[in-house]
């Protein structure tokens, strides 16, 4: 039988086609990661949730590792997570801050009112400035601030017990033990 | 019991498919006849027991028996009785289902109308069908069952997708189906040619047909989408390169190349290879959308339950099927070789360069699709694709097709003379002249006149041809009509899809350069303008319905002064979906279609209101829409009909027919 | 021939080259005006990442929302297109960029196109230049041979389906 090589090449090239849609079905199109890592802390300027007439900046952040939570009373996913949040808030494991995220200021406080409060400080963001800048897509979403204000880490989604054993208090410690 | 028979059939379809797929093979390179006639019966049966099991679960639906897992998901009592019907595909599982129907019916309809063809050639084409039945049932058996039990059984059904009760979406998949599961017959006939080393005149002859079916079905399908999401989802946009659109687009763009080359192959007996690449790539494109629609690997607008295992199936089907048919062809290619017996300037060097457009904007689109995912694949690294860049590839390819599109049916076969181009081309060139220019007068220049004037030149190009064939100026008037009337339809198929395209063109054009849109905020009485159109909200009342809530908002539209029409839109909250849809008002004309849209907001700073005008719109579909009846126009070409020798049929009608 | 195609193309460009001229002439817009239109074009680019698949401009989730504002408050305080798409690009990376920047990255997606085009119609230049052969005909094989006899030697009807 005589072969061609020109009657191969459709065959090579849909193999080699068929092997990248055969990786593709190993990615996530929804994942993205975060373009934030290494920067520093975005500048902002915005209330305290609590305290319409007071100002929050970078300055107020305490130089210690903080973990910032994007939340909104909107947000169902966040219920499942805050039980969570005040047990690590409780255990004294890390500073939390929060960023009350496209909300209304009455709503924020009546949800956390009704849940318990495991934020040292609320950012009241409800243009997303300060939400834009960080990159943030969904709520719930957790930074991981290091002593000199740099973001080293975001995690998108409900912070759960294996997350935070596995994956954040690890980094956390990591930071504490170089600071 | 209903959904066990339901099941029993399918798993039954699945043996006599396997059945199928080896028995009439073997016949045919044995000769042995009784084989070969197996798989006519076969083919019948198969067909008898999906649309059984088929029916089943569709009197599952109709009786909301919520003891069926995907009844209890997909509907719900309250649901319309059309709806509680065409909730039957508006599921993964269920959608499934209609597509081995579709398989089924098609290889059902092969014995048939395939009474002339050679018996070896419409065996293995059974067989090949078969085959895909085989890979598409152990699919749905393993991996997307229908008929799967839910224990304990919910009093109601979760209610369908609020986007999915809606006429326009209800019959777009089956259209689509028809399309997809229409080009297995290309498929199959081209492989089995290849096995029987001969791919002729007759062979495309008996194969056109079918392609132009699937393909006329296919742009109705996507005709319907594109007017199903304009509409539905409130901004007017009629497509969006969404990864979905494009992976419904790729089979059209094979298909048409397709089309196009079998007409040349049943006339002049070339052409074969691109022929029978392109019959296999319809196909496999359409199994490549299939795979991107269910296994989730591309972000869309047009979520099914996606789920990556279903996708590995797909994709594990996919390489067989496609892979099978080019290792095939790889090792058939030498047979279907034959030197160029057309000078560059012919009709067939035009349809040549029509395949090589049409395969480069095929490619544009797919590499275009695909990048994101191979970028991740291989580097991680997150991109994103949209409209830009289409519009920056795609439309310049498009465009070039277009100008040859123009003067390719005037040139002769085998050997044109570019001479007899030049009256035509002038008028041409004279014509397009003109449109520039008014476009100057009226104050769009600029890319929008040369969409214009290529629309135009089009149109004048087809009527030139078409005149041709009356010989037009040639012979007295009379004459010209009698060859009117003697013309076969298939020419008036060429004329009405050319000026269909010509249509698309222009309306595409008016809303690139003409389509104008305005979002504030309004309180109630405020008004906003856009195009000279005066949009003013005149209320906004919340409610509830059945199963949503939702905020409506009347608008009035004023033009000068005079009243032209309300629009009523609604934003509605699905609570147990917790999805928000927006019910936009519009009022779709000849000449302008109207939209409006009331989003966020409240009665302090006002609510979002978005106003567009939309001129020409509905011309895009109706372009489409005229391509496709132009297909089915074409179907009724008696010339398409093979001769089937009087004398084979009185010698071996005790054998054939046994 | 080929002179007189190359006076039309050339008649063509001087009809556009005059034609936009004179539309340029008539722009003089207002800056309000213009500020809505650059953010539209802006916001036409930019991907809404909560979304699946629409611009900011057509999406109507609220992260769009407050990213058009974004968009308007920038334009409006002096930045160029080019400056807001960098910012959005900064926060958000490549993916929230609708037409993907040309960079190594990209170069494959941007240029295939065109190189498929042109090596497409060079194929079709160059190999189908040749004069037109007469067509390769092979030898009936016995089989074939007594199809075709038994085709001529009685009357066949060409009758439809």
């Amino acid at each position: 039988m005589k072969f061609t090589l020109k009657g191969f090449l459709p065959l090579i090239i849909f193999l080699a086609l068929g092997a990248a849609l055969a990786l593709g079905l190993t990615k996530d199109p929804r994942l993205m990661p975060s373009q934030m890592i290494d920067k520093p802390f975005p500048e902002f300027a915005l209330t305290d949730l609590y305290e319409p007439d007071s100002i929050l900046t970078n300055a107020d952040m305490t130089g210690q590792v903080t973990l910032v939570n994007v939340f909104g009373s909107w947000c169902v996913s966040c219920n499942v997570e805050h039980p969570k949040l005040m047990q690590l808030a409780r255990s004294g494991s890390v500073d939390i801050w929060g960023i009350d995220w496209r909300d209304e200021r009455e709503k924020g406080k009546n949800w956390l009112a009704a849940r318990g409060n495991p934020y040292t400080r609320i950012i009241f963001d409800p243009d997303s400035v300060l939400s834009i800048d960080l990159g943030v897509t969904g709520a719930p979403e957790s930074f991981i601030i290091d002593q000199q204000g740099q973001i080293r880490y975001k995690h998108v989604g409900i912070i759960t017990d294996d997350i935070w054993d596995d994956i954040l208090w690890p980094v956390i410690a990591t930071l504490e033990a170089e600071g | 019991m209903i959904a066990e028979f339901g099941q029993i059939c399918l798993i039954l379809a699945l043996l006599i498919a396997i059945a199928q797929s080896v028995l009439p093979m073997i016949g045919a390179s044995q000769r042995d006849v009784r084989l070969m006639a197996f798989g006519d019966r076969a083919a019948y049966v198969q067909f008898a027991l999906i649309a059984t099991s088929f029916i089943a679960l569709t009197a599952i639906f109709i009786a909301s028996d919520f003891s069926v897992k995907l009844a209890a998901i997909n509907s719900h009592t309250d649901k319309p009785l059309m709806y509680k019907i065409t909730g039957v595909w508006g599921n993964h599982e269920g959608s499934m289902l209609l597509w081995v129907l579709m398989l089924s019916l098609f290889g059902g309809l092969v014995p048939i109308f395939g009474k002339s063809l050679p018996l070896t050639l419409k065996s293995r084409a059974i067989a090949v069908q078969g085959m895909l039945g085989v890979g598409f049932l152990l699919f749905i058996l393993f991996t997307s069952n229908p008929f799967l039990r839910l224990n304990p059984v919910p009093i109601n059904g979760q209610g369908l997708n609020p986007l999915l009760q809606d006429p326009g979406l209800a019959f777009h998949p089956p259209f689509l189906y028809l399309g997809y599961v229409g080009f297995s017959m290309s498929f199959s006939f081209a492989v089995a040619a290849l096995i029987e080393g001969r791919v002729d005149a007759v062979w495309a002859r008996w194969l056109r047909p079918w392609v132009l079916l699937a393909w006329s079905f296919l742009t109705i399908g996507i005709t319907l989408g594109s007017f199903w999401a304009y509409y539905e989802l409130g901004w007017g946009g009629w497509w969006m390169w969404d990864p979905v659109e494009n992976v419904s687009f790729l089979p059209w763009l094979a298909g048409t190349a397709l089309l196009h080359s079998i007409l040349v192959l049943g006339k002049r007996h070339i052409m074969a290879s691109w022929t029978v690449l392109l019959a296999i790539s319809a196909f496999s494109l359409s199994l490549v959308g299939t795979f991107v629609v269910r296994s989730g690997v591309l972000v869309s607008v047009h979520s099914f339950a996606v789920d990556p295992e279903r996708g590995v199936f797909i994709l594990i089907l996919l390489v067989i099927a496609t892979g099978g048919a080019l290792g095939l062809y790889a090792l058939r290619a030498h047979k279907l070789r034959g030197g160029p017996t057309f000078s560059a300037v012919s009709k067939e060097g035009g349809l040549v360069l029509n395949n090589l457009l049409l395969v480069a904007a095929t490619a544009t689109v797919f590499l275009g699709t695909f990048y994101p995912l191979f970028i991740d694949a291989m580097s991680g690294d997150k991109i994103s694709v949209g409209a830009p860049y289409f519009n920056l590839t795609f439309a310049p390819i498009m465009l070039v097709l277009i100008g040859f599109m123009g003067v390719a049916p005037l040139i002769e076969w085998r050997s044109g003379k570019l001479a007899s181009l030049k009256r035509p081309l002038t008028i041409s060139a004279l014509i397009m002249a003109i449109v520039i220019l008014l476009g100057v007068i009226f104050g769009k220049a600029g890319l929008g006149s040369i969409g214009f004037a290529l629309a135009a030149y089009l149109a004048y190009g087809t009527l030139v041809a078409f005149g041709r064939k009356l010989k037009l100026g040639q012979v007295s008037f009379g004459d010209s009509l009698t060859l009117l009337r003697a013309q076969p339809s298939a020419v008036y198929g060429f004329l009405l899809a050319h000026l269909g395209i010509a249509v698309f063109t222009a309306a595409v054009t008016a809303m690139t350069v003409w389509a104008q849109e305005d979002q504030q905020a309004l309180r109630v009485g405020e008004s906003l303008e856009v195009a000279g159109y005066e949009f003013t909200l005149r209320s906004i009342a919340p409610g509830q319905r059945e199963n949503y809530e939702f905020f409506g908002g009347d608008i009035d539209v004023t033009k000068n002064g005079r009243e032209i029409v309300t629009l009523q839109t609604e934003q509605r909250f699905y609570p147990t979906r917790e999805m928000v849809t927006t019910e936009a008002g519009f009022r779709m004309g000849p000449v302008v279609t109207l939209l409006a849209s009331v989003g966020e907001g409240d009665a302090e700073r006002g609510y979002a209101v978005r106003a567009v005008s939309h001129p020409f719109v509905i011309w895009i579909w109706i372009g489409a829409l005229m391509m496709a009846l132009a297909g089915f126009i074409s179907l009724l070409d008696s010339r398409l009909r093979v001769a089937r020798p009087k004398q084979a049929a009185a010698k071996a009608p005790s054998q054939a027919e046994a | 021939m080929k002179r007189f195609v190359l006076h039309v193309l050339f008649g063509f460009g001087l009809l556009l080259q005059f034609s936009t001229a004179y539309a340029q002439s008539q722009n003089r817009s207002l800056s309000e005006q213009e500020i809505e239109t650059r953010a539209r074009d802006v916001g036409r680019s930019l991907r809404c990442v909560v979304c699946q698949n629409q611009s900011i401009d057509e999406s109507d989730a609220p992260l769009a929302g407050d990213m058009r504002q974004i968009v308007r408050t920038q334009i409006r305080a002096g930045k160029s297109n080019e400056d807001v798409l960098d910012f959005m690009q900064n926060r958000y990376g490549d993916y929230v960029l609708l037409k993907p920047p040309v960079q190594r990255n990209t170069y494959v997606l941007w240029f295939a196109p065109f190189v498929i085009l042109f090596v497409f119609v060079m194929w079709y230049a160059l190999v189908l230049r040749r004069k037109p052969q007469a067509p390769v005909v092979e030898p009936l094989s016995n089989d074939e041979r007594e199809h075709f006899n038994n085709l001529t030697s009685e009357t066949s009807t060409d009758k439809a389906l």
